[in-house]
C-alpha cells in the first residue's frame, strides 16, 4: 500500500487533480447479464462493479415469507483479486455489514407491497476496489431494480464526502480514504430522502452539514448519470422514434 | 403518438386523480414508480413497464406446465413468482381422486383460466371454459409479459397477420407464453417471428415491419427450396 502523502490538496487540486467538489468519471453499461431479470456494470474511477437483481420470485426458506410484501435481499462480496493484496473469499465482517445497509438503503424505496410472499435479492460483486465500492454498488443496484422492471419511489443516487487535511472533499479516492480524517457515504432518492448515511472519523457538527450539503450535490450529479443511461438504453434498444402503435 | 421514457420517481402528472398503473402519488405530484413509457389517457396517466414478471389476475388465460400433482391438486408452473393450484374439480370432466394422474402428468401443459387470486397470492386455476384444455401437440416459447400484448397487437391485429401469413395456430396467454401449432417448419418461422417482435417490442409501426420481415424470410426459405431442387437435378 502507498505510503501517506504529506498533502492531500496542493494548490486546490487533490493527488488525482480534481477540485474538491468533482466527482471521479462515472461509466454506466445496463443489462450486461442475460440470465438476471436486471443488471448493471458500473465503473468508478478505478472502482468496477456488478450487480444483478433477480425477482420478484419464490421465497425459500418458507418461514421467512412476509404474507405483506416482498422481501429484499443483498449480497455485497468482494472478488478476491479486486484489491492490491489478495482477500479471502467469501463474505467477512466488513462485507455482512455492508450487505445489509445496502439492503436497508433499498428496502423502503421498492414498492414491496405489490409482491407478498416473494424476494427480490440483489447482488453486488466488486471486481475492482478502490474507495467507495458501497456507493458505487449502489448506484449499479438502483440500476439493476430499474432495469428489471420493479417499482421504486426512485432511483437511489450515492457518493461518500469525505475530510481530508481539515478540508471538506467530495467521493474520497483510496490515499483519500485510507489516511484522511473522515469518511461519511450516503445514499438519497431523488427527492433528497437519505437512505444510508454513515460516518467513518471525525468530524465538527458544522463540517458534517456542510459535508451532507456536498454529498447532496454529488449525488444529483450521479443521478443525471444514472437517469441518463437509462433513456439512452431505451433509444439504444429500441430505436424509439415515435411510441407505441397500439 | 410520442411516448416519453420515465424512470422511477419522475413526475408525470400534477393531478392526483390521474394516477394510474405503474404510478403512485407523491405529494401533490403523480410520479412513475417503473422504469417505463408513459400512457397518458383522458382520465388516468400510466407507466408501461419495459421489464418485469407476470402477477396473476383472475381471468387471465395463461398457459402452465404441470410440475406436481398433489392430493386433489395440480400445481402448475405459470411463468410467475406464484404458482397457480388447478383443483381437481376444476377439470372439464368429473375425475376421481386416484385418477388424476392419468389426466394430466407432471410436465404436461394446460391452457388454464386463472379463476381467482386472493391476498396471500394463492392463485386458483381452472380449465371449466371453452377452449381451456391440455396442450398435445406444437411448441411453447416464452416472451417478456410486458411485451406480450405487442404479439396480439391493437385488437388481435398482430396475432391475425402472425397466424395468416405463416399458416399455424397460436394462443398468447397473458403470462408470457406462446403456443404454436402447425408443421415444424411452420414453428420455426413463427418463433422466429415472435423474437423479432420481442425485440422490436416498443417501436411504432411493428405489425407494418413484422409483415415485411415474414415476406423476407419466406423468399429466402423458396429460394432455399429451389436451391435445393437444382441440387437435386444436379
Amino acid at each position: 500500500m502507498s505510503e501517506k502523502p504529506e498533502h492531500f490538496i496542493i494548490d486546490g487540486k487533490r493527488l488525482d487533480g480534481r477540485r474538491r467538489d468533482e466527482l471521479r468519471p462515472i461509466k454506466i453499461e445496463l443489462s450486461p447479464l442475460d440470465r438476471a431479470d436486471g443488471s448493471c456494470y458500473l465503473e468508478w474511477g478505478r472502482n468496477k462493479v456488478v450487480a444483478a437483481v433477480y425477482g420478484p420470485r419464490e421465497l425459500h426458506p418458507r418461514h421467512r415469507q412476509n404474507m405483506t410484501g416482498a422481501v429484499v435481499q443483498c449480497r455485497y462480496n468482494m472478488a478476491s483479486f479486486s484489491v492490491d493484496e489478495r482477500i479471502r473469499p467469501g463474505p467477512s465482517r466488513r462485507s455482512v455489514e455492508i450487505s445489509k445497509v445496502i439492503r436497508q438503503a433499498f428496502e423502503h424505496v421498492v414498492f414491496t407491497k405489490f409482491f407478498p410472499k416473494t424476494a427480490i435479492d440483489i447482488y453486488i460483486e466488486v471486481l475492482r476496489a478502490d474507495a467507495g465500492t458501497r456507493t458505487a454498488g449502489i448506484n449499479a443496484a438502483s440500476l439493476a431494480l430499474a432495469d428489471a422492471g420493479i417499482p421504486m419511489r426512485g432511483l437511489v443516487s450515492a457518493c461518500a464526502v469525505g475530510k481530508v487535511d481539515g478540508e471538506i472533499v467530495l467521493d474520497l479516492m483510496k490515499e483519500e480514504d485510507n489516511f484522511g480524517d473522515a469518511d461519511v457515504p450516503v445514499a438519497m432518492t431523488s427527492d433528497n430522502r437519505i437512505t444510508l448515511l454513515q460516518m467513518d472519523g471525525r468530524m465538527t457538527t458544522e463540517e458534517f452539514y456542510k459535508a451532507l450539503e456536498l454529498a447532496k450535490t454529488g449525488c444529483t450529479t450521479v443521478y443525471e448519470l444514472q437517469r441518463q443511461a437509462l433513456v439512452e438504453k431505451y433509444d439504444n434498444e429500441y430505436q424509439a422514434e415515435g411510441g407505441l402503435d397500439e | 403518438m410520442e411516448r416519453k421514457i420515465v424512470v422511477p420517481g419522475d413526475v408525470v402528472s400534477d393531478n392526483i386523480k390521474m394516477s394510474g398503473s405503474g404510478t403512485y402519488i407523491r405529494g401533490d405530484e403523480v410520479c412513475a414508480s417503473v422504469y417505463g413509457l408513459v400512457n397518458a389517457g383522458a382520465r388516468y396517466v400510466s407507466v408501461i413497464p419495459l421489464s418485469g414478471k407476470y402477477i396473476p389476475h383472475a381471468n387471465d388465460r395463461v398457459i402452465g406446465i404441470i410440475i406436481e400433482t398433489t392430493h386433489s391438486n395440480w400445481i402448475v408452473d405459470i411463468n410467475s413468482p406464484y404458482d397457480g393450484l388447478l383443483h381437481v374439480s376444476q377439470y372439464p370432466r368429473r375425475i376421481e381422486l386416484e385418477d388424476m394422474k392419468k389426466y394430466l402428468k407432471v410436465g404436461d401443459c394446460v391452457l388454464v383460466l386463472v379463476k381467482d387470486v386472493d391476498a396471500a397470492m394463492k392463485v386458483e386455476l381452472t380449465m371449466r371454459d371453452k377452449e381451456l384444455r391440455r396442450l398435445t401437440d406444437g411448441r411453447i416459447t416464452t416472451i417478456g409479459p410486458t411485451k406480450m400484448p405487442r404479439v396480439i397487437g391493437r385488437s388481435g391485429s398482430m396475432i391475425r397477420l402472425l397466424k395468416s401469413i405463416i399458416g399455424c395456430g397460436m394462443f398468447v396467454g397473458q403470462n408470457g407464453r406462446v403456443w404454436i401449432s402447425g408443421s415444424e417448419d411452420r414453428i420455426d418461422l413463427a418463433i422466429q417471428a415472435i423474437r423479432y417482435i420481442e425485440a422490436n417490442a416498443h417501436t411504432p409501426g411493428l405489425t407494418d415491419r413484422v409483415q415485411a420481415f415474414l415476406k423476407a424470410k419466406e423468399k429466402t426459405m423458396q429460394s432455399r427450396i429451389h436451391e435445393s431442387r437444382d441440387n437435386e437435378e444436379w
